[in-house]
């Protein structure tokens, strides 16, 4: 991808705090259009490094282009083309939800009609006179969206969107990113779902300890790391010595409830199986995120 | 201008819809003065009462000065108990020619006010029974002095106290509120200048401090506190404003060092509590102690305070405005370039 159609453009910044390297040259791009997502557990430095290409910070080193603009010094003239999501709902006092998209609309010069419009996108049209400390915490998050989307900017910046949502809640902010995403919005997004970024984003740069350890499409990165597929079937409709004899299987082996293959080759595994007619309770789990991360950092995953 | 008027629409409504501030603003200082307008209503009025058992010339001419008021016995036991009770500052007897006069001793200035009022009836009696012209003439007369009836210093006291208040208050939360919740972020992050922003947050403020000062001399005006507003007193206005601007500044310094909601009302009240009292807000300044007086003028609150009781009960005209509009101007100024120096965006 050419720099000219990149939206962002990072280029080893690093920041410390102290002692605290809390981002420690990170580079990376993203294309116009783009869903980008920047995953790691918490302390990875993942805020800090989107706060910096946001312009809230400025970086010890390094160098950052925002749709051709540096976003530091406060840029004023690239302001309008930059929608933020914070990580804390931030909100004026004692506004319904209406008044706070219009309120937010009016920073950037936005009717109170357009404003008001932006809560059909984000479900929450019905609750445009309740007030903002009224919301469930989903609904309230999907207001700080769209509070962050109610100027149509460019790019957007959502800081963890997703934290601390029921699963309900969180599946129901997926559907409004995909929205965004449609309007042909260039989303830059951190979190630390990564079954999440899996699903959702075009490409991942997982972070940890203030560096990027990988960066890729999710698939490309799961294929990457050459781990098995695991195929599990009901206890009992296959024995563990038979199934280790299927052509493809690695390795069998039973618990009180299953019987788990392990496979790099799943076709001919699955094709075995259906010929035996032993698809009982068939679950096929392929290698995650969540095994790249621990195989990138040697260990487990905790969001 | 868009921009402008919807936040300060956004604030207003804020404002308007949080019933906490809007009791600190008008109630809490209305019951001030409702409270203090209505225990000091019939303060200054009051004459010495002594007890009296008897009656004769003495007595029928004191009666008529209006000088002391009498609460007559039967019994001098009984009078002189209610000395010793320290229920009255003395007790006069009069048995015909001889008149006693029992005082309590604990109470010496108003002892030496009734022994000093009677000896003088006495005295004239006295000459006036020789039939002697007298050698010296003496005469005294009523002079309308500086002294004000209570609600009369109460009204702008509590007034400028509570527009105090309530600037230093909104914006010191305001600010420490924003920054916490990171609407200062938004708004950084926005193509909006800060200017716009403040002036609309202070617009809101000075739109109350309006209100409030037709609310609290609405209230005092009423019939049964009796405020009597003279002279200029709509000058009152662009003191209201220049007080609103200033306090505002203040509460801006304070917001900028409280990291907690909690912290900055502790700390605007550490600020502006001592400050109300030593302004004169509850009690005429001008009867401290001259060290206080002092003091005090070191107070911006106490300069509002001032300009507000010339203008709007010592019929005052534009001139009385002078020295407080430039204390508040210059507090204004200096403050409100000390806040911009500490402020934070960010916790």
């Amino acid at each position: 991808m050419t720099e000219e159609r990149s939206a962002v453009v990072v280029r080893d910044i690093r920041k410390s705090y102290g002692e605290l390297k809390a981002v420690d040259g990170v580079s990376f791009t993203v294309a116009e259009g783009e869903f980008f997502g920047i995953l790691g557990p918490n302390g990875a430095g993942k805020t800090t490094t989107l706060e910096i290409v946001e312009g809230l910070r400025e970086p010890d080193s390094g160098e950052v282009v925002l749709l051709g603009e540096s976003p530091w010094p406060r840029n004023v003239k690239l302001l309008p083309r930059i929608g933020v999501q914070l990580q804390a709902t931030s909100f004026f006092d004692k506004l319904t939800a209406k008044e706070q998209l219009q309120t937010f609309g009016a920073l950037y010069g936005v009717s109170a009609g357009t404003a008001a419009d932006m809560l059909e996108l984000v479900g929450l049209a019905d609750k445009a006179n309740e007030q903002e400390n009224k919301l469930s915490g989903g609904q309230r998050q999907r207001l700080s969206i769209a509070c962050a989307l109610v100027h149509d900017p460019d790019i957007v910046f959502l800081d963890e969107p997703t934290a601390a949502l029921d699963p309900q809640a969180r599946r129901n902010l997926w559907d409004v990113l995909r929205a965004i995403k449609e309007r042909g919005k260039t989303i830059v997004y951190t979190t630390h779902y990564l079954d999440e970024a899996e699903i959702l984003c075009d490409r991942v740069a997982i972070m940890d300890k203030g560096r990027v350890l990988a960066l890729d499409r999710p698939a490309v990165l799961v294929r990457g790391l050459d781990a098995p597929t695991h195929v599990t079937l009901q206890k009992g409709l296959l024995s563990a010595v038979d199934a280790s004899a299927l052509d493809g299987v690695d390795e069998a082996h039973e618990d009180e409830v299953s019987l788990t293959l392990s496979t790099r080759r799943p076709a001919p595994v699955l094709s075995a199986l259906a010929e035996r007619g032993a698809l009982d309770g068939l679950q096929v789990r392929t290698a995650t995120l969540e095994d790249v991360f621990l195989d990138l950092t040697g260990r487990e995953y905790r969001a | 201008m868009t921009a402008f008027k919807t936040l300060s629409v956004a604030m207003l409504k804020g404002f308007v819809r949080d019933k906490a501030t809007l009791f600190f603003t008008f109630l809490f200082p209305l019951m001030f003065l409702i409270i203090f307008g209505l225990l000091l209503r019939d303060a200054g009025e009051d004459r010495t009462k002594i007890a009296l058992v008897g009656d004769g010339s003495v007595v029928s001419a004191l009666r008529e000065s209006g000088a002391l008021e009498f609460e007559s016995y039967d019994d001098e036991n009984a009078a002189v108990r209610k000395v010793q009770d320290g229920d009255l500052p003395a007790a006069l007897i009069v048995r015909g020619q001889r008149i006693d006069l029992r005082f309590a001793q604990s109470d010496q200035v108003r002892s030496a006010t009734v022994v000093g009022i009677v000896n003088g009836f006495v005295d004239r009696a006295n000459l006036a029974a020789t039939g002697q012209p007298p050698t010296f003439t003496f005469t005294a007369e009523k002079v309308e002095d500086a002294t004000l009836k209570p609600i009369q210093y109460l009204t702008p006291g509590i007034l400028s106290w509570g527009v105090a208040v309530s600037a230093v208050f909104g914006s010191a939360l305001t600010l420490v509120s924003w920054r916490r919740k990171q609407v200062l972020r938004r708004i950084r992050l926005a193509p909006i200048s800060t200017t716009s922003v403040l002036s609309s947050r202070i617009l809101v403020s000075a739109g109350v401090a309006l209100v409030q000062g037709v609310t609290f001399i609405g209230v005092a005006s009423l019939p049964v506190f009796g405020l009597r507003l003279s002279g200029a007193w709509w000058l009152a206005i662009p003191l209201l404003l220049l007080g609103t601007i200033a306090f505002f500044a203040l509460g801006m310094l304070v917001g900028a060092f409280a990291k907690t909601e909690e912290a900055a009302s502790a700390a605007a009240n550490i600020v502006v509590l001592p400050m109300a009292f030593l302004s004169g807000t509850f009690f005429p300044v001008d009867q401290a102690p001259a060290w206080l007086q002092a003091v005090s003028k070191a107070f911006p609150l106490r300069h509002m305070n001032d300009g507000m009781l010339d203008v709007l009960v010592r019929g005052k005209g534009i001139e009385a405005l002078a020295v407080p509009a430039a204390v508040l101007v210059g507090f204004s100024l200096v403050v409100g370039f000390l806040a911009s120096r500490v402020f934070k965006w960010e916790e």
